[in-house]
């Protein structure tokens, strides 16, 4: 009989997987209050580190090509099948069934591979040529908002994540998300995958940790240009919209309600994408 | 008011050096004896011009003359929760159920109307505002009737603008417009509004409602049914009560960032749809290849049109090393020639200031910056004894950090800095959180196309300045608000997709 390599769930900043610099942990329970994991109990200070990845990645990130891009998603998708029996296998032990772990996990997969088709169309469609009177050329174009704040939903923990950080991502914006509190282990194996499938490091980064501490220090963050309520208590929200006015932050939310959040109709589309997008209009004279 | 500045310095190089400043022009003044501005006006609402409920009403005056034009009603809270009735009731019983084709005419309507009564409006927003007619003549008013064509077109095409989606109204629209553009914010805010099936309550800003109120006039005339749009006017306090009315599903705001921020936080935790067009501090940036004349004319068309008070004015001029020193003197020569006064003569490019408020804000922001040790140029132009007044101005050596080059002072106002590469230009260019605009003056095609890409803001300017279009949209970046106005993005911020 083997004695089993547990695994040390980390944070995702930056590419790497350092340990809290608060050095707290938090018990991830299972179903039946069985400890499944200590996972980082993440301080505003890895926020910070989080949200300075990210604007350092941002330029980058938004400058490659949209082809570019497109083909990054894609290979996120290609690695969540590779890997999906360890999704799965994480999902059940935080308490999904069997059906319900494979189905978010083909669903995820899945949202990935739409939204990096999407990578070089969305700007053809929300995009436009302005007929103006006079003899000027005038275009729109959209471009990334900038750093993303994504709070996670609690559950799905991990279909949740991808749907709300893929729109965001495939728009040419960095993010920093805080990962289901209850749920958080899958999606810290997320960031295993980001990192071996050409995301940039610093274009997506992972807290773990209390959404009680976390969540109010991403809102007042003055680096951070939107935030994703998502997954943010419906208590919480209001606070959370508050503090977001201290530096104009576009608050977006996303209600999956009753349509669910695998139904593919519903909860992905391009304007999730176009929600975290400015449009920049160029006005240039036309003459000889 | 203006002491510290009424020192003659005809003798500096830079006055001296123009030898334009002595040409004379005989004036030129704008009729204004076919223009009804009434004694009084009261709050439209309902369709009906009612008398407010505060039984208060507060003057509007000519900031040219510091003459008194009329009295505007002060709505309370129980006027505005009486608008909002009225544009709910309109919302639910008349505008939704109507054909978006019958719509459409309506709209069609207001803006022939606009057409018609161009030149009474022109001379009302000059008398009110202190533009120069040329302005209010030229780009308030016709633009105004254009948006107001642009968007009644929408009206009855919106599955168009919006693929894969049912497109439905929001509501009733709460929409609170600025000063320096009246009548045009005005268009601005209630065409898409409109045209989207929304019924809206505006309101004005409270230095310069008479042409809202004129445009009620025209509302009455065009038959567009009770309630559909209603206008109140009064100060921050109406427009708190507009903007905190439980039964306003949409809130619009043009204005400070400060009071933007303030109407964010006041929405938290409510259903309310936002849009957010705030200030700026726009960078105007001139590479050593531009062609230098035209540079020249678009530096002072940004910053000197409507006497600064734009929000996307080209506030920091950034220049390339190798031409600071003569683009400064023809800068210089230029703002020497530019006619202030009254903004009723033809001739006039720059106005008054548009309140006594203004006048010291801008006062106080330009001691700052002499204070801090930059170096002041104005024109030396006389301006007349009564009325609000600031000459053309602009300042060269200044620190990045220092209050000119980072608060908007929304005045005739210019700060000049310096870029080696553009990489530097870019750097300080998007070093202020604000994001409305941006200018870039180069021959170089590829770089044009390149600092648009990189320039982290709503609007870009290449080789020209201030141009708007309702086919354009606008809008900005970061703490500059967000949302656009103008073009099919303009309609987003008035339907709900489902």
């Amino acid at each position: 009989m083997r004695l089993n390599v547990r695994k040390t769930y980390k944070l995702y900043i930056n590419g790497e997987f350092p340990r809290t610099e608060s050095g707290r942990f938090y018990a991830v329970k299972g179903k039946g209050g069985e400890l499944l994991a200590n996972a980082c109990r993440g301080s505003r200070k890895d926020l910070r580190n989080a949200v300075q990845a990210a604007r350092k990645a941002f330029s980058g990130w938004s400058g490659k090509t949209a082809f570019n891009r497109g083909q990054i998603l894609y290979r996120l998708a290609e690695v969540c099948e590779s890997r999906a029996a360890e999704l799965v296998d994480e999902l059940r032990r935080q308490g999904s069934t069997a059906a319900d772990a494979r189905r978010e996990v083909a669903a995820l997969t899945d949202r990935w591979v739409y939204y990096a088709g999407w990578s070089d169309k969305y700007p053809q469609v929300f995009g436009s040529v302005n007929p103006v009177a006079g003899p000027y050329y005038n275009f729109t174009v959209p471009e990334p908002t900038g750093v993303v704040g994504v709070v996670a939903p609690e559950e799905p923990s991990l279909l949740g994540l991808v749907s709300r950080i893929a729109p965001a991502i495939v728009g040419g914006n960095v993010v920093v998300a805080i990962t289901s509190e209850s749920r958080p282990l899958a999606a810290i194996t997320l960031g295993e995958i980001f990192e071996t499938s050409d995301v940039p490091a610093g274009v997506v980064n992972l807290i773990s940790g209390l959404k009680t501490e976390l969540v109010p220090w991403l809102a007042a963050h003055m680096d951070v240009n939107a935030i994703d309520t998502t997954g943010v208590a419906d208590v919480a929200i209001a606070a959370v919209q508050k503090t977001a006015a201290e530096n104009v932050k576009r608050v977006v939310h996303f209600n999956a309600g009753k349509i669910g959040w695998d139904d593919a109709t519903r909860s992905q589309s391009p304007y999730a994408i176009f929600d975290f997008q400015e449009m920049k209009t160029v006005w240039h004279p036309i003459g000889m | 008011m203006t002491s510290k500045l009424e020192t003659r310095d005809r003798l500096t190089p830079g006055a001296a050096s123009s030898a334009l400043t002595e040409w004379h022009y005989s004036p030129s003044l704008e009729a204004t004896d076919h223009v009804k501005i009434q004694p009084r006006y009261n709050l439209f609402i309902g369709g009906k011009f009612v008398e407010p409920h505060s039984k208060r009403w507060f003057e509007t005056i000519n900031p040219a003359t510091e003459e008194t034009l009329s009295e505007m009603a002060e709505a309370d809270a129980e006027d505005v929760d009486r608008a909002v009735k009225e544009a709910r009731r309109a919302y639910e019983k008349v505008w939704r159920k109507l054909p978006a084709s019958e719509r459409a005419k309506y709209i069609f309507r207001i803006a022939r109307l606009i057409q018609e009564k161009s030149r009474g409006l022109a001379v009302a927003e000059t008398m009110n505002g202190g533009k120069p007619i040329k302005e209010s003549r030229d780009v308030d008013i016709p633009l105004a009737a254009a948006h107001f064509f642009y968007y009644a077109g929408w009206a009855d095409k919106l599955e168009y603008a919006f693929p894969n989606r049912n497109v439905s109204p929001v509501g009733v629209a709460g929409q609170i417009i600025p000063w320096n553009f009246p009548l045009l914010m005005a268009a601005w805010k209630l065409a898409p509004a409109l045209a989207a099936g929304n019924t809206v309550v505006l309101k004005p800003a409270e230095t310069t409602s008479i042409t809202s109120l004129m445009l009620a006039e025209i509302i009455q005339e065009a038959d567009l049914p009770p309630g559909v749009v209603n206008i109140v006017t009064g100060a921050g306090a109406t427009g708190a009560a507009l903007v905190n009315h439980p039964d306003v599903d949409k809130i619009a705001f043009t204005g400070s960032t400060d009071v933007g921020k303030r109407i964010q936080r006041s929405l938290a935790g409510t259903k309310k749809k936002l849009t957010l067009e705030l200030g700026g501090k726009a960078p105007n940036i001139v590479f050593e290849d531009a062609p230098i004349d035209q540079a020249v004319e678009g530096i002072i068309n940004g910053i000197y049109f409507n006497q600064g008070h734009v929000c996307c004015a080209g506030s920091r001029l950034f220049l390339q090393e190798s031409i600071l020193e003569p683009v400064v003197r023809k800068l210089r020569e230029r703002i020497g020639t530019l006619r202030v006064g009254n903004p009723l003569d033809k001739n006039t490019d720059v106005g008054a200031i548009n309140s006594r408020a203004q006048l010291e804000k801008i006062q106080e922001l330009v001691d700052s910056g002499t204070e801090e040790g930059a170096e002041i140029f104005q024109s030396s132009c006389s301006v007349p004894d009564r009325g609000f007044w600031f000459r053309p101005t602009f300042f060269t050596g200044v620190a990045a950090s220092s209050r000119i080059a980072q608060e908007e002072i929304f005045g005739p106002v210019l700060s000049v800095l310096t870029f080696r590469t553009p990489e530097e230009a870019i750097e300080k260019a998007n070093n202020t959180p604000y994001g409305l605009s941006a200018g870039v003056w180069t021959e170089k095609g590829s770089r044009i196309l390149k600092m648009a890409q990189k320039l982290r803001a709503g609007v870009i300017w290449a080789n020209t300045y201030n141009k708007f279009d309702p086919a354009s949209p606008f809008g900005g970046y970061k703490e500059s608000g967000f949302g656009r106005e103008g073009g099919l993005h303009g309609l987003a911020p008035y339907v709900v997709l489902s």
